[in-house]
């Protein structure tokens, strides 16, 4: 019998077990580190370079041409040429293609032919119009150019266009999207994982046998939320590592950054749990846990940008997404990852989580149920 | 001759145990003392206020009137105390999902604040080869087993079994009555609860019928049937000199089987 009983070789044995019960639960491993990642992978293929556009390439089309050669150089552009005339028509009125091109065979001291069909089916014809009116400008400049050289009568110019590109940091959607499945790797390990565990603790009468032991309440929470917060850090850990090494995202300050990253996630995670703890209040039987706890993740996965920016939904629909941790979280996680802000650049971000932290906890005393 | 028999010393007291859910009075003023050393039973109908009465006393709920003493320790005042020197038994409680019965035990020595070998506790109930089974996959009579080693790990002066042989082929309950006898021997007082009148009948020093949150009598299990035979109490039917449960012992063989 030891008289000197501490509560913290119990907190840690409770941390243990769980921890062990965690890495061996396959619901856990999939939902914090498999559903990201799947959506890493999967967002950061479409995401890369953004938009093109798909080009049918007419047949008889002279593609050994100057102008060919430059469109096939342009990185929008995407040109099929193993495509039938009719395949292509079809298409093209599908909205498979965006539009088809023709272009005449140079003829000296006549003009270039140029034969585009665009779609009503698709949208980003404009596109490919815009490129062809910007080579097109380039055209005309050289042939007023070479007028200019063999005339001494001034044509004034109607447009002078100057392009030039700054350096930058190249925009990648990994970069968006991964601080966004970072936040959702942790709303779900926190709402789902300790609502599960809390509910069929009490249910399969665990907790009440722990309670013939000495061990304190606290230690029993402690221990649980120890675990759950080394698993899911580890988590975001391998998270950002995957998503940095084989995926390009930016870690603007490096180590500093994947630390600010581990603390803001662990702040996001307490809130989660927070959440996690009312469903095991309130839920009857295992049953009822999924349900609910959809109540709390579904709307904060779609509208707490975790796939693209809420500045793209309408303006009621901002004021929804602002209220929501889980949009605090990822905007705290993208400054911090790719603008490089420190911890203390994002209070804002910060003092809402907060808020959300004081409101879940003290609902949360009022419904968990111990027994 | 049991340790118990020679010195009567109470380790428990219960003094006009009261217990009410809401209006409902599931113990009604009980009192009776658990000597050191012994096996005691508690026996009733189902809803008699047995694992109310135990619980209240296992510190896992709260008395609404009454006093109750555990090892020198008041019940209101020393919880904690109390807890450390008692292993407790639920009937119906489940274990830490997903962790094997060496990592189990481990936990339980985390939460008693010791360190305990877990082949040493698994040892003592034969369960050495199942140290990394689950729980879940155990047979019934190991499941049992189990749950006694959980009550060991603090050396307890007092262990308390819910029903621990409820549901079990009658090998796999003498084997759990050899188990009890022998921690018993060791030093540790038994307050356990059945159904199985033939079981407290062989394994308890002493019992109390308890009806209706009331006890109705407490005596040595002889006592009590010398009594009812000195009424003039008969049994119908003419008393054999065996049973249909020696019968099934002597064709399936004593010894226990797993699964």
């Amino acid at each position: 019998m030891n008289q000197n009983y501490s509560n913290t070789k119990a907190t840690l044995a409770i941390a243990k077990a769980s921890f062990r019960a965690i890495l061996r639960s396959p619901s856990a491993v999939v939902f914090t580190l498999a559903f990201p990642l799947i959506f890493i992978v999967v967002f950061a293929n479409i995401g890369g370079g953004g938009v093109s556009v798909d080009v049918g390439v007419a047949k008889g089309c002279d593609t050994a041409g100057r102008f060919y050669q430059q469109l096939k150089s342009r990185k929008l552009v995407n040109l099929i040429t193993d495509q039938s005339t009719e395949e292509m028509n079809k298409n093209l009125a599908k909205g498979q293609l965006d539009a088809i091109l023709d272009l005449k065979p140079l003829v000296p001291m006549q003009p270039l032919q140029v034969n585009v069909q665009y779609s009503k089916a698709s949208g980003k014809g404009e596109i490919l119009k815009s490129i062809l009116n910007n080579m097109f400008y380039y055209v005309q400049s050289a042939e007023l150019a070479k007028i200019q050289s063999y005339s001494p009568l001034k044509i004034p110019e109607a447009v002078h266009l100057t392009e030039t590109t700054v350096t930058g940091r190249a925009y990648k959607y990994i970069d968006f999207i991964l601080p966004g499945q970072l936040g959702f790797s942790i709303l779900s390990s926190g709402v789902f994982g300790t609502a599960f565990v809390f509910l069929s603790l009490r249910l399969t009468l665990v907790i009440k046998r722990f309670f013939a032991t000495p061990v304190k309440r606290y230690s029993i929470v402690l221990g649980e939320a120890l675990a759950r917060m080394i698993f899911s850090l580890l988590g975001a850990l391998f998270i950002i590592l995957v998503g940095h090494y084989l995926f390009g995202f930016t870690l603007i300050h490096g180590v500093t950054t994947v630390l600010n990253m581990l603390v803001l996630s662990a702040f996001g995670l307490i809130i989660f749990m927070g959440f996690g703890f009312i469903i095991s209040g309130i839920a009857k039987n295992e049953g009822t846990v999924p349900p609910l706890s959809n109540i709390i993740t579904m709307p904060q996965f779609l509208l707490s940008g975790t796939f693209f920016s809420v500045t793209a939904f309408p303006k009621w629909l901002q004021y929804v997404s602002n209220a929501l941790p889980l949009t605090h979280l990822n905007n705290a996680m993208r400054l911090v990852a790719f603008e490089g802000a420190g911890l203390g650049d994002v209070t804002h971000q910060l003092f809402i989580l907060l808020i959300w932290l004081v409101i879940v906890y003290a609902v949360a005393v009022k419904t968990f149920k111990w027994e | 001759m049991h340790f118990y028999a020679m010195a009567k010393q109470p380790i428990i007291t219960v003094k006009n145990l009261v217990k009410n859910y809401g209006d409902f009075a599931a113990v009604k003023g009980i009192s009776f003392e658990v000597y050191e050393g012994e096996i005691f039973g508690l026996l009733g109908p189902n809803g008699a206020g047995k694992t109310t009465t135990l619980e209240v006393i296992e510190t896992l709920r709260e008395k609404t009137s009454g006093e109750i003493t555990v090892d020198g320790f008041n019940i209101e005042t020393d919880k904690n105390s109390i807890k450390q020197r008692i292993g407790v038994q639920l009937q119906a409680a489940g274990y830490y999902p997903n962790l094997n019965l060496a990592e189990l035990i481990e936990l339980f020595s985390g939460l008693y604040g010791i360190d305990k070998s877990p082949m040493e506790m698994l040892e003592k109930v034969a369960l050495t080869d199942k140290a990394k089974a689950k729980y879940k996959d155990l047979s019934g009579g190991q499941k049992q087993r189990f749950s006694i080693a959980t009550t060991l790990i603090n050396n307890p002066r007092i262990i308390f079994l819910d029903e621990p042989t409820t549901g079990l082929d009658p090998q796999a309950r003498r084997n759990l009555w050899d188990l009890i006898r022998e921690i018993r021997d060791q030093g540790t007082t038994v307050v356990i609860t059945t159904h199985y009148m033939d079981e407290a009948e062989v394994l308890c020093d002493r019992v109390a019928f308890v009806d209706g949150g009331h006890i109705i009598g407490i005596d040595t299990p002889d006592h009590f049937i010398d009594q009812l035979v000195a009424s003039g109490f008969e049994r119908k039917k003419e008393v054999k000199l065996a049973n249909l449960e020696d019968v099934f012992i002597n064709l399936t063989g004593k010894e226990w089987r797993e699964g």
